[in-house]
């Protein structure tokens, strides 16, 4: 689930700093090579990141598995996934943008497509994921890779690769900032307004 | 937003949003699996007081590529279609449920009237009224120019981009044009700038205040204007004659004047696009060779209307409205 | 049977100095100081400081919708709503069902004018047959009916046949009468909507051009001057036209105008939100034209204000614009309208009001009994009205039967608070003297000329 705006805290909320840049840097190369090990390789596999904030994740994870593995390329490996049209909350929410959804070019028949978010809270995201994906195409599989689980599941999904497990009272917020939307990286958990 | 009723209501984000809603959703529809789960639950009716099968099929497409539920209401207005049954009809489909209600009919102001006097409490859409506004066909001709020529034919990315710096001209009878209206505001909010080109007898009084510049001179407009996209209006042969107002003499005299041939055609600079909103005169305000030229993106139009058309429905009623509004908000 | 008689105390005759004035038997029996002194013991006393005392104002142009239209107005229901606009006298317009083309319709509507009792109702007749714009009617019959009419007029419809507007205009001059046209040159207007400007080309309403009244008044005054008639342009509403009624009166041609109290206060802008109860026949003008026919009513190019009032039931009007009929109503608001854009702005004096709302109209429509001097001896028909009252036009809570007030939600400056018919009261306090079955029975109709 794509977390707030990441506005810069304005003070009047308890913000705890939970991830800082090299925490998420080491997250995000240990999930590369999970992702390389458990599919043993990356030929097969395609990066889908759910925007917002999936598509830097997803980009940054394509980079590090070409790093490993020099024969992979980059815009082979990535593309995005809007999911707002199969979303199941529309009509509680003031109209959503819709984003960009775009496969790389060998497409995603047959292919392992992972799951790239920032936050997995509900987890009706992923459901809604799930749905757009099998409207594309029919992959071999699908993995969920989610920079931060924040628990409070409503549905049965569960994450392959977790950067961090970060169990959350439900009033508290999670935000997530990366540089190339928000200027810095950090992942920050706000309590309660006091 | 909560109804489309003018494009003279939509401000330059607004009618940006809708144009890359619009984009959006030409992407899903060139998958095989055109459908998406979107507005599953809701019900649209579309409401036809006017005989137009495209139209109509181009929302009807639309809503049910969206999942929503569609439901089809055509009265021929060729008795005197009063009121009395507009307000009627509104009450019926609004005991069965009408989330939105997509209206056309021959009086100006009829879907203003819908929205506004608490008949339904839907969203409306204007498919076309009287001679006042058609906004969803300008919204789909501003996409169909975005496209081609700020979006080199669909090979770049236009999101968030408007059409400022283009010239677009639009060649007919503008007085009885509700296309021409709704283009000439929409147009100009996207910062297009617009010529008028018709006889004397087919221009509004007041036009000048409208912005956009006014020729009586088809073929000055062409080769000096030089303009990025061409839009001929359908002239209907009925107002030739002095029972429809005898507002040209022939139809001969008004191809001669203001009928886009071949020769016009090879005028243009090479980048001109060539559009009307359908359905055409082939021969009288436009030639089959324009009509079918590799300029010409009629066809398209067509096509992007279903996208348009979705992108509309979505605005309108994917978000939270005072209908869906949960509960303790 | 015992009269009822009045002193109105510190009442102000057209605005002068606050005076006391007895009014009994019918007539104005004393101004001045010995009103009070001359007052019987059973004297109703209307505490007057800070109203206006007019003459009983004469609307010239209304429609009362019966015979025909029964569920917009009837004679009864409008001239009660007239007798609370301050109306003493209303010509009853011929576009009826049957039309008021003949003798025995003309004589029907006087009779229930008179049974009524409200005001004087004086039928206006037709000047062609069924309107028809074709043969003329009897015009001469209906003059010498009991109803007497003066005033002829197929308003609704332009007399456009230049030989019959002749014909008609040469006609009447054997019995002092008057053709009442309503200038609408109609292969001009065919279908039309609005006024034809930049708001009708915006919202693609259908345009009723200026020009379509202004060639019609400009071919009737030149008619009658070339017959040596008296001519009477019904709802002025153009720049233009008021231009073409100071010339004819500069030629000395006899022509008088009217003006509705819409057109003093509205323009077209209004038609943007596509509210029917803004569709009216001559159409609402620009902001210009507004401004050049109050111009003409303060210059008295333009004689006199009219209401025509056009009631309508409500399935004509809660519909789309081009569905919706043409009218609007106006004679509870008429007076209040001209205080508003005429007195408040300092252009007219309430005794110009009293000219132009009650003795001219009396004097074109030849009433003889109303638009009097406030004198000693003069019949009492008058009007007191408190130009420092507000209020808000609640369409439904008004005395005509239809709701198609443009001023509805409106507050408006000065009220009447009372209205006279031969000395009885038909209006105290504000509200109607209703008897028990919603009649006012004035006694002693007088027919006089």
């Amino acid at each position: 689930m794509s977390s707030g705006t990441g506005a810069p805290a304005d003070g009047t909320h308890d913000e705890t700093l939970v991830l800082g840049v090299p925490e998420i840097s080491r997250a995000l190369t240990r999930i590369a090579h999970e992702v390389l090990e458990r599919n043993h390789g990356a030929t097969d596999v395609v990066l889908l990141g759910i925007p917002t904030r999936g598509l830097p994740l997803a980009r940054r994870l394509a980079t590090r598995l070409a790093e490993v593995e020099p024969v992979l390329d980059v815009d082979s490996l990535l593309g995005s996934l809007d999911v707002t049209m199969y979303r199941d909350d529309l009509a509680h929410h003031p109209t959503r943008t819709i984003g960009a959804t775009h496969l790389p070019p060998g497409g995603i028949d047959g292919k392992i497509v992972v799951l790239v978010d920032d936050v997995l809270y509900s987890g009706r995201t992923i459901r809604a994921a799930l749905d757009a994906i099998s409207d594309l195409g029919r992959p071999r599989g699908v993995q969920l890779a989610v920079l931060v689980d924040r628990g409070h599941r409503e549905l049965p999904i569960r994450p392959d690769y977790v950067g961090k497990n970060l169990p959350t009272a439900a009033a508290e917020r999670v935000r997530v900032l990366l540089e190339e939307i928000d200027g810095r990286d950090a992942v920050l958990i706000e309590g309660a307004v006091l | 937003m909560k109804h489309l009723l003018s494009a003279a209501d939509l401000e330059r984000s607004e009618a940006i949003e809708i144009l890359d809603t619009a984009a959006q959703m030409a992407a899903t529809q060139s998958r095989e699996i055109k459908k998406l789960p979107t507005l599953r639950g809701r019900t649209v009716v579309n409401l036809f007081f006017e005989d137009s099968t495209r139209t109509r099929i181009s929302f009807e497409t639309a809503a049910k590529r969206l999942s929503a539920d569609v439901i089809n209401f055509s009265a021929k207005g060729s008795s005197v279609s009063k009121g009395e049954s507009l307000k009627d009809t509104a009450l019926t489909l609004q005991a069965m449920g009408a989330d939105a209600v997509v209206i056309r009919h021959q009086s100006s102001g009829a879907p203003h009237t819908l929205a506004h006097a608490g008949w339904t409490s839907g969203a409306v859409i204007n498919a076309g009224d009287g001679t006042h506004q058609h906004p969803t066909q300008a919204l789909l001709d501003a996409f169909t120019i975005r496209r081609h020529l700020v979006g080199d034919g669909g090979r770049a990315d236009v999101t968030g981009r408007d059409l400022a710096g283009l010239h677009v001209a639009i060649i007919g009878d503008v007085l009885h044009s509700r296309v021409a209206r709704s283009n000439v505001q929409l147009l100009q909010t996207l910062g297009a700038r617009v010529t008028l080109v018709a006889p004397p007898t087919l221009v509004p009084v007041g036009v000048g205040s409208w912005g956009a510049d006014v020729s009586y001179h088809l073929d000055e407009v062409l080769t000096e204007g030089r303009p990025d996209a061409v839009m001929m209006l359908r002239v209907q042969r009925e107002r030739m004659s002095m029972a429809g107002g005898g507002f040209f003499p022939s139809p001969l005299e008004y191809t001669r004047g203001y009928g886009l041939d071949a020769r016009r055609l090879a005028t243009l600079p090479d980048h001109t696009i060539v559009m009307h909103p359908g359905p055409m005169n082939r021969g009288l305000e436009i030639s089959a060779d324009a009509a079918d030229s590799p300029r010409a993106v009629i066809v398209e139009q067509v096509s992007n209307g279903v996208a348009v058309r979705m992108a509309v429905l979505y605005l309108l009623l994917a978000g939270e409205t005072t209908n869906t509004k949960a509960v303790g908000e | 049977m015992t009269t009822t008689s009045y002193l109105l105390r510190s009442v102000a005759p057209l605005g002068g100095e606050p005076v006391d004035v007895l009014v009994a038997d019918g007539v104005i029996a004393a101004i001045g100081s010995d009103a009070a002194t001359r007052a019987t013991a059973d004297v109703t006393v209307v505490e007057g400081a800070g109203l206006v005392l007019l003459p009983g104002l004469v609307d010239l142009h209304t429609h009362l919708r019966e015979p025909g239209r029964e569920d917009a107005e009837t004679v009864l229901s409008g001239t009660r709503a007239a007798a609370l606009g301050g109306f003493t006298a209303v010509h009853a317009m011929a576009n009826t069902t049957p039309v008021q083309d003949s003798a025995g319709v003309v004589e029907q509507v006087w009779r229930l004018g008179h049974d009524a009792g409200w005001v004087d109702v004086h039928p206006v007749g037709a000047v062609s047959v069924g309107l028809a714009g074709e043969h003329l009617a009897e015009l001469g019959a209906m003059a010498a009916s009991a109803a007497q009419v003066r005033v002829f007029s197929d308003d609704g419809k332009c007399v456009h046949d230049p030989v019959l507007m002749r014909r008609a205009l040469e006609y009447v001059k054997a019995f002092d009468g008057v053709v009442a046209q309503h200038a609408q040159e109609p292969r001009l207007t065919e279908n039309a909507q609005m006024h034809e400007g930049v708001v009708s080309g915006e919202i693609g309403l259908a345009g009723w051009p200026s020009v379509a009244e202004e060639a019609i008044i400009a071919r009737d005054v030149l008619l009658a001057e070339h017959v040596g008639s008296r001519l009477h342009v019904c709802h002025v509403s153009t720049a233009g036209s008021v231009e073409i009624v100071r010339w004819a009166k500069s030629r000395g041609i006899d022509v008088t105008a009217e003006v509705t109290p819409h057109h003093l206060a509205l323009t077209d802008e209004l038609a943007r939100g596509y509210d029917p109860v803004f569709k009216v026949n001559p159409p609402l003008r620009t902001a210009a034209d507004v401004e050049a026919v109050r111009a003409g009513l303060a210059d008295g190019t333009i004689d006199i204000v009219a209401t025509d009032h056009a009631p309508h039931p409500r399935e004509d009007k809660d519909c789309e614009w081009s569905a919706a009929a043409f009218g609007m109503t106006g004679l509870e608001t008429a007076l209040s309208v001209v205080q508003e854009a005429m007195v408040d702005t300092g252009r007219m004096s309430w005794a110009d009001v009293a000219r132009v709302l009650s003795s001219a109209p009396a004097a074109i429509g030849r009433v003889g009994d109303h638009g009097r001097p406030l004198m000693v001896g003069e019949p009492a028909n008058l009007t007191l009205v408190d130009p420092a009252a507000r209020w808000v036009v609640v369409p439904h809570e008004q005395a005509t039967a239809s709701d198609n007030s443009p001023f509805a939600g409106r507050e408006m400056h000065g009220r009447v608070v009372a209205t006279f018919l031969r000395g009885r009261a038909t209006v105290l306090g504000g509200l109607a003297q209703d008897d028990a079955d919603g009649s006012h029975r004035a006694t002693g109709r007088t027919e006089t000329r």
